[in-house]
């Protein structure tokens, strides 16, 4: 008597539920040996030959190379002389059939092939619930309770239907914790989605990615939304002191003294942004930041050379043409806006330069701006695309002429040759003092950062 | 592993199997003089045994029989030679990779599939066998080892100058967990209270994937020195430095020289785990480095080279066939044990919660249908 011997894709891992059929090592009709390596299978952890646990002639192979495979799914059938040992039923390893029933039970095998998933047990498995419950295993009834509080459980189950009844049972008892692996949990603050609110898909009411972001498409239009409460005072009186004071005074001086004039130009700032992402990843910025605003500080210093003007100073009796750039920096600190500059910026590398943008920043952060930081500036930057803002008109600081305004960036329609494409599109708004600069030079020095904007390569120059 | 060859190591025997004594160690070769042709032929048989039920094991977790497997191919002369050191008084807290000490001290090897597929938790009583339980938790073993020769010490049973019935300690680390900080307490413990133990740490180059150059800056035979536990450094793929090396420090320790710390530099051949993938961390140059110093071929080269003939060697084979028939047979058919085994040994006495969960268990198998024959347990 011969039997007919299923090998079925066991749990290689701990805990792996399918793996891919990469290469079958033998073909139907080979004798094989036991423990001769008779296919390579890839699992989500990696790529594992099967030795087969019988010896005889391969009969069927069960699946194609390419194949993704559930773990208990027979893959193999081998024609074994004689009889296999005693085999325990404990695993669901392997199967073994004599030969004269094989018939009928190919077919059954066959249909398992593309059935439902098979429950299956694993040896090792907390990734796997619902494999660990048998599905050839049915419950006769509601199990006589021994304790009140499973009594509570039991009770609260849905009337038996063995396929989810031990799923339910664990999602009971982990009903009040949020189960969330880490980088989920991640995803949800990035997103504002508050887990709490999401109701888990997974095994046990573990939330997944795509719980959370279908979460974050209701969460994220509501966010920053909401309504604050009502004042209950009919009005709010805040004293005008300190940098408030300042800053007021400053606007006013500049506003009413110096005639603004304020331009705007779209820009296909893509290359800016592959740019600023290889600089990234240069071994020269490691640690530096490197930002859009870096590349648009370096176009400034590179266009204030073609086109002097903007970075010099009026008085009533003569302009003071800078031929240094001390850089101005627009920084929102939590005491309130102030513009510290870089001084002689125009002598900078581009790591410098990232290293003083950086360097400036932190110390506005932690408020310990000096007075010297913000003296004498030439030109200034304000990155109003921070806050999400495409451009704006921005105030001249005090006894400078230029300033310059970086929106977002974002991906937008943009024409190239005729066809519309995707592009990282950002507008530049500049403000000039139009009693020194005229329209003719704040247009081409606005032009010449944008070129730069446009082609980073041109700093190059 | 370039920077490390550079540490002097005690070496017996050379990867071409031809002994020899340097005179920095000499103290070392009277523990080998005195061995018989037949003590090297059981390293031998137990190296080769070892490797061949390690062969089984993989094959048998590739095939669903077992939920993980931990290879050790590689590191049988680290082991077989310690273990066979390991005096008939002495105990033993192994990690988890220890299948070849296991071997010298006649454990079942179907004790460790068992607790490999799940079915026991290792199932030996190390009250008989000296060979206590497999610590899964990292260098947890040394702080039993440690607790345990502290008490050996209280009973009196070293120091005697009686090294047939005077006792020893021996824990089993790995590279990886000389990291946690049991392993830092427990050399502190064992040098201020001076007890006997001897730390065999089998560096295997690699704490699963992350190599041994990240784990210290300094040879890990070193490690203990701070703290009052100095250290040698073997060859581990050579049987007769760990054989000659382990025996004198555990004389030694019986002696009550305090705390010694071995460490076998050694080669874990194969993966971590039969859940790892070295291929991804290691390259084939340095697979190819330590085949060349592979410790059972070493032995060989050694014993033809003895005039040992081939027909001990086919003798060899035909036992590691027989190993692995059995091996096999015995896992094919392994059932699942009886529930109530896992509630067992959770109290030394009856315990009202334990009873009370045990009921519960026992009326929720009982509730399926037994037609399915699925359920071991009935």
């Amino acid at each position: 008597m011969s039997q007919i011997a299923y090998f079925n894709l066991p749990d290689v891992g701990e805990g792996l539920t399918e793996a891919e059929i990469v290469t079958w090592k033998v073909s139907v009709g080979d004798n094989v040996s036991v423990n001769q390596i008779i296919v390579e299978i890839e699992t989500a952890k990696s790529l594992v030959e099967l030795p087969v646990p019988f010896a005889g002639v391969v009969s069927e192979l069960l699946a194609k190379e390419g194949d993704t495979v559930e773990v208990g799914k027979p893959i193999i059938a081998v024609k074994v002389a004689g009889t296999v040992g005693a085999v325990s039923t404990a695993t669901s390893a392997i199967k073994i059939i004599d030969e004269n029933e094989a018939a009928a039970a190919a077919a059954d095998i066959a249909a398992s092939v593309t059935d439902e998933p098979k429950k299956t047990p694993n040896l090792v498995g907390y990734g796997v619930m619902e494999g660990s419950h048998s599905g050839s295993r049915r419950r006769r009834g509601p199990i006589a309770a021994t304790a009140p509080a499973v009594a509570a459980a039991a009770a609260s189950l849905p009337p038996a239907n063995p396929a989810t009844e031990l799923h339910n049972t664990v999602a009971l008892a982990s009903s009040e914790k949020v189960i969330a692996k880490p980088p989920i949990r991640k995803l949800a603050r990035d997103l504002g989605v508050d887990l709490a609110n999401i109701s888990g898909s997974g095994v046990a009411g573990e939330i997944l990615r795509e719980d959370v972001v279908n979460g974050a498409t209701q969460a994220s239009v509501f966010r920053n939304l909401s309504t604050p409460e009502a004042p209950k005072t009919a009005e709010e009186r805040i004293p005008v002191k300190g940098v408030r004071k300042a800053i007021a005074t400053a606007m006013v001086q500049s506003a009413f003294t110096a005639p603004h004039v304020s331009i705007f130009v779209d820009v296909d700032a893509t290359r800016t942004m592959e740019y600023v992402k290889r600089l990234k990843d240069s071994t020269d910025f490691a640690g530096v930041k490197v930002t859009p605003l870096l590349i648009m500080a370096k176009a400034m210093i590179w266009a204030v050379r073609r086109n002097p003007m903007v970075n010099s100073t009026w008085t009533d009796e003569e302009i003071i043409v800078h031929n240094f750039v001390n850089f101005g920096i627009a920084a929102a600190t939590p005491r309130g806006l102030i513009v510290p500059n870089i001084k002689n910026a125009h002598e900078m590398s581009m790591l410098e330069l990232a290293q003083a943008i950086q360097q400036l920043a932190a110390t506005a952060r932690d408020g310990k701006t000096t007075p010297a930081d913000m003296k004498d500036g030439t030109i200034t930057i304000t990155n109003i695309g921070v806050f999400g803002v495409d451009t704006g008109t921005p105030i001249l600081n005090p006894g400078e002429v230029g300033i310059v305004a970086l929106g977002s960036i974002r991906p937008k329609p943009w024409v190239v040759n005729n066809e519309i494409q995707i592009r990282q599109v950002t507008t530049i708004g500049a403000t000039f003092d139009h009693r020194v600069v005229d329209g003719d030079v704040a247009s081409r020095f606005v032009q010449d950062v944008a070129s730069v904007m446009e082609e980073p390569a041109l700093l190059l120059d | 592993m370039t920077s490390q060859d550079r540490v002097p190591m005690v070496q017996l025997l050379n990867p071409e199997g031809e002994y020899g004594v340097p005179s920095a160690y000499a103290e070392y070769g009277k523990y080998i003089e005195a061995l018989k042709e037949e003590d090297f032929l059981k390293f031998y048989r137990d190296m080769a045994r070892m490797r061949r039920f390690d062969y089984e094991a993989t094959a048998l977790q590739r095939q669903g029989q077992l939920g993980l497997w931990i290879p050790a191919i590689g590191q049988e002369a680290a082991q077989i030679g310690s273990g066979y050191a390991v005096g008939h008084n002495d105990h033993i807290f192994p990690s988890y990779r220890e299948h070849g000490v296991a071997i010298t001290h006649g454990i079942d090897l179907m004790s460790i599939l068992k607790m490999l597929r799940g079915v026991n938790h290792g199932g030996w009583n190390p009250d008989e066998t000296r060979f206590h339980l497999y610590a899964i938790v990292l260098a947890t073993q040394t702080l039993h080892a440690t607790g345990y020769a502290m008490g050996v010490k209280f009973d009196g049973k070293v120091g005697n100058g009686d090294l047939e019935n005077d006792l020893a300690v021996i824990t089993y680390i790995g590279d990886g967990a000389t990291a946690e900080g049991e392993a830092s307490e427990s050399f502190l413990f064992a040098a201020t209270n001076k007890v006997p133990l001897v730390y065999f740490i089998q560096n295997n180059q690699y704490a699963i994937s992350s190599p041994v150059a990240t784990q210290t800056t300094v040879p890990l035979f070193q490690r203990g020195a701070g703290f009052g536990v100095p250290g040698i450094r073997i060859d581990g793929n050579d049987v007769l430095a760990s054989y000659a090396v382990t025996k004198k420090h555990m004389d030694d320790a019986r002696e009550g020289a305090g705390p010694h710390l071995i460490e076998a530099l050694t080669y874990r051949m194969g993966a971590h785990t039969s859940s790892d993938d070295p291929t991804k961390y290691r390259s084939k140059d340095e697979e190819e480095y330590w085949k060349a110093r592979d410790p059972l071929a070493r032995l060989e080269k050694f014993l033809r080279r003895q005039g040992i003939n081939q027909s001990f060697f086919d003798e060899c084979e035909a036992a590691g066939e027989e190993l692995s028939a059995y091996v096999r047979s015995e896992t094919f058919a392994l059932g699942n044990p009886p529930i109530e085994n896992m509630f067992k040994h959770v109290y030394s006495e009856a315990h009202p919660l334990i009873e009370e969960q045990l009921a519960w268990l026992e009326g929720y198998e009982a509730s399926f249908d037994d037609a399915s024959g699925n359920g071991g347990a009935h």
